[in-house]
């Protein structure tokens, strides 16, 4: 790569079930203000814009016509991206590396609480003719995967609640998450039965927030801050949409999404090369299946390491510190935003009570969502 | 290559509207459910609030002193907090109108018939900077005698039926 591109600022409301007080404008006015004071720009100094948005989740159709006003991209170079948060930073990323400008900024929101009809909104994307007909929960959906990668990798309900409870209880030390508690992984696999073997406890929580980054290639970079993030890697995947046909077991999107960013940032071994990762935990054995997707854990063996407690904060190999979706919440389009964010956080040792020790490579991931089968990664670096 | 009519013939199989209505042909109904709960924010929420009470309420740019409807937190051009309230006037001018013969859901009007055609316009607020304003009805006024820069005024809703929308404005009148 000839040019290196760095994130030379973070912005965000936080995250929380509900945001009554506000609307999406302020929620990412706020974000956008919060970024750009950390990177010390100001919108005229941005060269291109980024947004993400999925229409029917802000209920509007052609949802990115407002997309301009918070971020002060009015009569700027902006577009949106109906993705994951982490394919706008992507975007955005190559908008530096093509020479549009060197700075770009990408951004990302949640009003999930304003969606009343969230699972009706969710079957909607499910295929018309082969699947809607049946009527069938979205939660079928997780709760067959779950099925299905318990089965072929060995793993256990204990195992998945236990990603739970850790998640659950890092969120009570980040001040930005809505949703820790301190529970057992008896409450777990007490708690009502959705989709067995899915669980309510194993589904996260949906929240609301912004979060907007800024991006500088690396003179820019250097002359804006004395810690600017690097972006080693990144990369993006979409498996087969059909339900009929998928790998019921194992996450090819996140593995092959993996596999591109590695090779982008010369990873070779990601658990020795990568110090902690934040990645996909929306339902309890997503963290685990994305874990062995990406070479981090061998197949069946994210659920004993969890279990040992290898990736607690304190553990071998630290994942979701911040709490995940699980203990974070569920942010729809912006998880990838929020995965960034405390990546980012954590690489410049403003993680506080959730700090990791001596971490230097930091892997964000995240996936959009049932029913799809699309993934997208980021390794970072200070 | 030209596609002819015997082409068609010869193809295609022609299907009616009847055939379709009557499930002769294979198809697949979904009517989503798709409800949604928007949280207002201080700004929409006052707007709307003080149309209820029959006022028209902007916000000021304290960088550019743009006196902006619908209100807004912050200004988007000077990327600064806006400042202070400002109620404006419910009497403006017309920046652009139609007169239109089909509805929103383009269905066509009887005008034949004697339907008066639907004039939505752009109506400039006074009070409010220049270009700002609100999209509304046009009524009590022939639709084409309706012209450029147009004086007009809001009429309301009996107080007891306002709910705090824009609709609570029934449409703007010509004022004399």
């Amino acid at each position: 790569m000839s040019k290196r591109v760095a994130i030379v600022g973070i912005g965000t409301t936080g995250f929380r079930a509900t945001t009554p007080d506000v609307s999406y404008r302020e929620l990412t006015y706020e974000a956008a203000m919060k970024a750009y004071l950390d990177a010390g720009v100001e919108p005229k100094d941005i060269d291109s814009f980024v947004a993400t948005s999925e229409d029917f989740f802000e209920g509007y159709s052609i949802a990115d016509e407002y997309s301009p006003d918070q971020l002060g991209a009015v009569l700027r170079p902006i577009y949106t991206i109906s993705g994951d948060f982490i394919h706008s930073l992507a975007s955005a990323y190559m908008m530096i590396l093509s020479g549009i400008g060197p700075i770009s900024v990408a951004q990302g929101m949640s009003k999930a609480s304003n969606m009343l009809t969230l699972s009706e909104m969710v079957t909607f994307a499910m295929d018309p003719i082969y699947n809607r007909p049946l009527k069938e929960s979205p939660h079928a959906v997780s709760g067959m995967e779950m099925a299905r990668f318990m089965y072929e990798t060995g793993t256990t309900r204990e195992q998945c609640a236990k990603v739970v409870v850790k998640n659950k209880r890092n969120a009570l030390n980040n001040p930005y998450a809505g949703h820790g508690v301190l529970i057992d992984t008896d409450y777990v696999l007490n708690s009502e039965v959705i989709s067995y073997p899915l669980t309510q406890m194993d589904i996260s929580p949906h929240s609301d927030g912004a979060v907007v980054v800024v991006l500088a290639e690396e003179e820019t970079a250097k002359a804006l801050c004395d810690k600017p993030i690097w972006i080693r890697g990144i990369g993006w995947c979409s498996d087969t949409p059909g339900l009929e046909t998928r790998n019921w077991a194992e996450a090819i999107y996140a593995q092959m999404a993996a596999e591109m960013a590695y090779k982008m940032a010369g990873i070779r071994y990601p658990r020795k090369e990568i110090d902690f990762a934040e990645i996909n935990d929306e339902f309890s054995y997503k963290e685990l299946q994305h874990l062995e997707a990406m070479r981090i854990c061998k197949k069946g063996e994210a659920g004993p390491l969890t279990e040992i407690g290898g990736t607690e904060i304190t553990g071998e190999f630290p994942v979701n510190p911040s709490g995940g979706c699980l203990g974070v919440g569920n942010l729809y389009e912006l998880n990838g935003g929020h995965k960034v964010f405390e990546v980012v956080r954590q690489l410049r040792g403003e993680a506080g009570k959730n700090q990791l020790k001596n971490v230097t490579t930091g892997l964000a991931q995240s996936w959009r969502g049932i029913p799809t089968t699309t993934g997208t990664v980021v390794i970072l670096s200070n | 290559m030209e596609i002819t009519k015997k082409m068609v013939e010869k193809t295609a199989t022609k299907l009616s509207a009847e055939e379709i209505l009557g499930g002769k042909v294979l198809s697949v109904k979904w009517e989503p459910k798709l409800k949604y709960a928007w949280d207002n924010g201080p700004a929409i929420g006052r707007y709307l609030a003080e149309l209820k009470n029959g006022k028209i309420i902007a916000k000021k740019c304290d960088k550019c002193h743009r006196i902006m409807i619908p209100p807004r937190m912050f200004c988007e051009l000077c990327w600064v907090p806006t400042g202070e309230w400002v109620y404006v006037k419910d009497t403006g001018i017309v920046n652009t109108w139609i007169v239109g013969y089909v509805d929103w859901k383009a269905k066509r009007l009887d005008i034949k018939g004697g339907v008066r055609p639907i004039t939505p316009g752009i109506i400039e607020i006074d009070g409010a900077s220049k270009g700002m304003g609100i999209l509304h009805h046009l009524g009590e006024v022939d639709p084409w005698k309706i012209h450029r820069s147009m004086k007009v005024k809001a009429v309301w809703k009996p107080p007891e039926e306002r709910t705090g929308s824009i609709t609570d404005i029934k449409y703007f009148k010509p004022t004399k």
